[in-house]
């Protein structure tokens, strides 16, 4: 039977890493959902409408799915990680409980308007509720993300033993909650959702444009597509050197507060100076490839460029090695390998959007058929980027669940079976993959299905009532 | 936050208030919530089944539409409650009932995706299988909660036991219950009068439900029958015979309102009586009561504040979406 430790870790990696995708996509969306709205509302014409419905679909669908994938990882603490939500709870379960009570219930709520409401609001109402939901949706990763920067940076808090369990209690508020990594994280996952949703916009504009322009098969509302390639494309600009600039500082908050994840994601095992940057490695030795104890490597070094970030701007600064810690170190090859899949394509997300500046620029953004494809290839990358900013994020943090309080194997529920979280494990296998492939389908219909007819928009705007036979919003 | 504030704060109760039995009664309260505004969208999935029109089935969904969403994040809150203030209780539970709380969130995972699905084609077989998972969904979340509670008062180790399924079919019951009421109330002349029977059905159903409930409990409650002949479980009963009365009566006459407002008066009834026959235990397979599971004076009189400042609010959400929303749906509101 399987251990349900493992079985428990396995498990709740995959609610998350499932989860995450669909509150990128509905806190990457919210900005540009509340500017289409407000342009719609003071009369921008009907491409703004076209956008605010059309992208309103994808979001509608994202919440619902983030709303009930996102239920099971609050209860999975509880199912799975007993001990844990024991040891934590004080100061854990109140950011939690805030998130539902201050976040989750205002996005819930005004996206029944949001999407259901057009017709039945006033204008004022309809871009308060759009407010509404994107501030919600904002303020639910205020929480979370406090409460899992307290996670990677526990302060605040004093240790006690009740019952026989080591139990958090909280002592000061202030240094537990206002926790320096949060700033760090905040900015970097927010920004994240946004340059994810603009890449994923720009690459199914980039799909439209490409079939219309370079192609030549005639396109319906091609003005659309031409809109939502220039909106995406400006905040592309804006995101993407504003995520590798901010994420060098976030680097080196991780160097300074957290060495051992910083030692796992440069995999330096013995404390050094003059840390070479490598840009790519492998063991010397490939019977050694699977062990990340592999000490001889071989690889495409930057001299010094590893102490040179982690310091900013030392080549000689030293980075104590993962042999000096007392604990195991976490499974350094998929920390390391994230880390650079992620910064690469964070520094190829700069590239697409000069690369479309440039065109748009020289005024032949829409007949770059090498640029369109190379926004259709990394169309999805953003959310791939932030899953791997995630694991290095958790795994490298590893064996700590609460770093340097509590490790993840003691905090699995203690009278879990094996059988019972093998059950639980291949039925959300079978579960989430379902899901995924179902979420897949339904925004590729939305996408092939394009923006509802900008003439048929206008008579709606000309009068209050829609006429018959004008679908509703969903 | 100035030290000194800090200090106040963790130094005893905030106005002296009993936190605890508060936050225990908040718990409860949240519980209930869920149960009857989530239930209606339940109830309105149970009925679901029993319509063969396609219209009737459309205007189903619409009803519930701009609401189940934010129904549904009361358990959230619920969870999150019950884990910022008795945080082993949270752990304790959720992890003795593992089965049961994943069967719960499944059905919740099949009732939140199937009306989404059901949409998105309009060829028979699809339409079939999603409207299927909608009933399922719409069937089970209710009856493993149920269950869920019934295990949790009689302090059940394991995930099926007799008082878990009489409260389940109970809670069932009482969805199907608020499900027919708000129907009416939304869609009025778009469904046919078998909507009022269901209703009326459901009402005798939960009752006898009710009755069945409290001879398990007799046998199977730690404190006996003595908790069961206590005053204000007694007096909680009556009311709700009298509400079920009136729930039939109401509903007969076209009284929507009435009838919606009698089924929230007996989910909250029900959920009371769980909550009276548990106190002053939160936990009674672990031996827990509630002032030795709450947390320690601090994070409590934070967590109080929280509460108190936001849950006006929330009710200030509820009330502009529903009256957003008042009024029957009409035929080009598609879901």
């Amino acid at each position: 039977m399987i251990d349900p430790v493992l079985a428990s870790r396995f498990q709740f990696a995959l609610t998350t890493i499932v989860h995450i995708i669909f509150p990128v996509m509905s806190m990457g969306l919210a900005p540009f959902l509340i500017y289409f709205t407000w342009k719609d509302i003071r009369g921008g014409g009907p491409v703004y409408e076209q956008l605010r419905r059309f992208w309103t679909k994808i979001f509608a669908i994202s919440f619902v799915v983030g709303t009930v994938t996102g239920i099971v990882l609050e209860f999975e603490f509880g199912t799975n990680f007993a001990a844990f939500s024991t040891t934590a709870g004080e100061l854990f379960g109140g950011p939690l409980a805030i998130e539902g009570m201050m976040a989750f219930m205002l996005e819930a709520t005004f996206l029944g308007i949001f999407v259901f409401g057009r017709e039945r609001v006033s204008d004022r109402l309809y871009m308060v509720s759009s407010l509404a939901v994107g501030v919600g949706t904002w303020l639910s990763a205020v929480w979370i993300l406090i409460a899992n920067s307290w996670m990677q940076l526990p302060r605040g808090y004093e240790l006690a033993t009740e019952n026989g369990q080591q139990v958090v209690h909280l002592v000061d508020p202030v240094a537990a909650y206002l926790n320096p990594r949060f700033g760090y994280m905040y900015v970097h996952m927010q920004n994240a959702a946004v340059e994810s949703v603009a890449l994923f916009m720009a690459g199914v504009a980039a799909y439209y444009v490409y079939r219309h322009h370079v192609w030549g098969n005639e396109t319906e509302n091609i003005v659309f597509w031409h809109k939502t390639l220039k909106i995406a494309l400006v905040a592309l600009l804006i995101t993407a050197p504003l995520q590798v600039l901010q994420g060098d500082l976030y680097a080196r908050h991780v160097y300074e507060t957290q060495p051992q994840k910083f030692a796992a994601m440069e995999a330096v095992w013995d404390t050094e100076s003059y840390v070479p940057e490598y840009l790519f490695a492998i063991p010397t030795d490939l019977s050694q490839l699977t062990d990340p104890r592999a000490k001889e490597l071989f690889g495409i070094g930057i001299p010094g460029g590893a102490s040179w970030l982690a310091s900013g701007g030392d080549a000689t600064a030293e980075i104590r090695g993962l042999n000096t810690f007392d604990t195991e170190a976490p499974p350094v090859a998929i920390v390391f390998w994230s880390f650079r899949a992620m910064v690469g394509m964070g520094f190829w997300f700069i590239l697409l959007a000069f690369w479309g500046g440039y065109r748009w620029y020289t005024g032949e953004l829409f007949e770059d058929g090498l640029l369109h494809k190379a926004l259709m290839a990394s169309s999805l990358l953003g959310f791939l980027a932030v899953e791997l900013g995630w694991v290095v994020t958790e795994v490298g943090r590893q064996p700590w669940v609460i770093q340097g309080v509590l490790k993840t194997s003691e905090g699995v529920s203690p009278g879990l079976t094996g059988s019972e979280a093998l059950i639980t494990l291949v039925g959300f296998v079978g579960v989430y993959t379902a899901i995924l492939a179902l979420y897949a389908y339904v925004v590729a219909r939305v996408i092939r299905g394009g923006p509802p007819d900008a003439d048929a928009l206008e008579s709606v705007d000309s009068s209050d009532a829609p006429p018959a036979g004008v679908p509703g919003d969903d | 936050m100035t030290s000194a504030t800090v200090e106040a704060l963790a130094s005893g109760p905030l106005f002296g208030l009993p936190l605890p039995e508060l936050w225990f009664a908040l718990v409860f309260g949240l519980l209930g919530t869920f149960l009857f505004l989530d239930g209606f969208d339940f109830g309105a999935g149970a009925i679901f089944a029993t319509l063969a029109d396609d219209e009737a089935r459309e205007a189903v969904l619409s009803a519930i539409g701009p609401f189940w969403d934010g129904n549904e994040v009361w358990l959230v809150v619920f969870g999150g409650a019950l884990f910022a203030a008795f945080p082993s209780v949270y752990a304790g539970l959720f992890s003795r009932h593992y089965l049961l709380m994943f069967g719960i969130l499944g059905a919740l995972i099949l009732r939140g995706l199937a009306p989404e699905m059901y949409e998105q084609r309009h060829d028979e077989r699809w339409q079939r299988w999603w409207g299927r998972s909608f009933v399922a969904g719409s069937v089970l979340a209710p009856f493993l909660l149920g269950a869920f509670a019934g295990n949790w008062l009689v302090g059940s180790p394991r995930s099926l036991t007799l008082v878990g399924v009489v409260v389940g079919v109970a809670v069932t019951a009482l969805t199907v219950v608020s499900g027919a009421a708000f129907l009416r109330l939304k869609t009025r002349d778009a469904l046919p009068e078998t909507v009022t029977q269901i209703g009326l059905g459901a009402v005798v159903a939960y009752l006898l439900a009710v009755v069945a409930t409290l001879g398990v409990l007799a046998v199977r409650l730690p404190t006996g029958i003595d908790a069961l002949l206590s005053v204000p479980v007694i007096a909680l009963v009556a009311a709700s015979v009298a509400l079920g009365v009136g729930y039939g009566v109401a509903l007969r006459r076209g009284s929507n309102v009435a009838a919606l407002a009698a089924a929230a008066g007996l989910t909250y009834g029900l959920t009371a009586v769980v909550a009276v026959l548990m106190y002053p235990s939160i936990d009674p397979a672990a031996g827990l009561t509630v002032r030795a599971a709450i947390v320690s004076t601090l994070p409590l009189n934070l967590m109080s504040v929280g509460a108190a400042l936001l849950l006006p609010l929330i009710a200030t959400y509820f009330a502009v979406l529903y009256s957003a929303f008042s009024g029957p749906v009409t035929a080009d509101e598609a879901y």
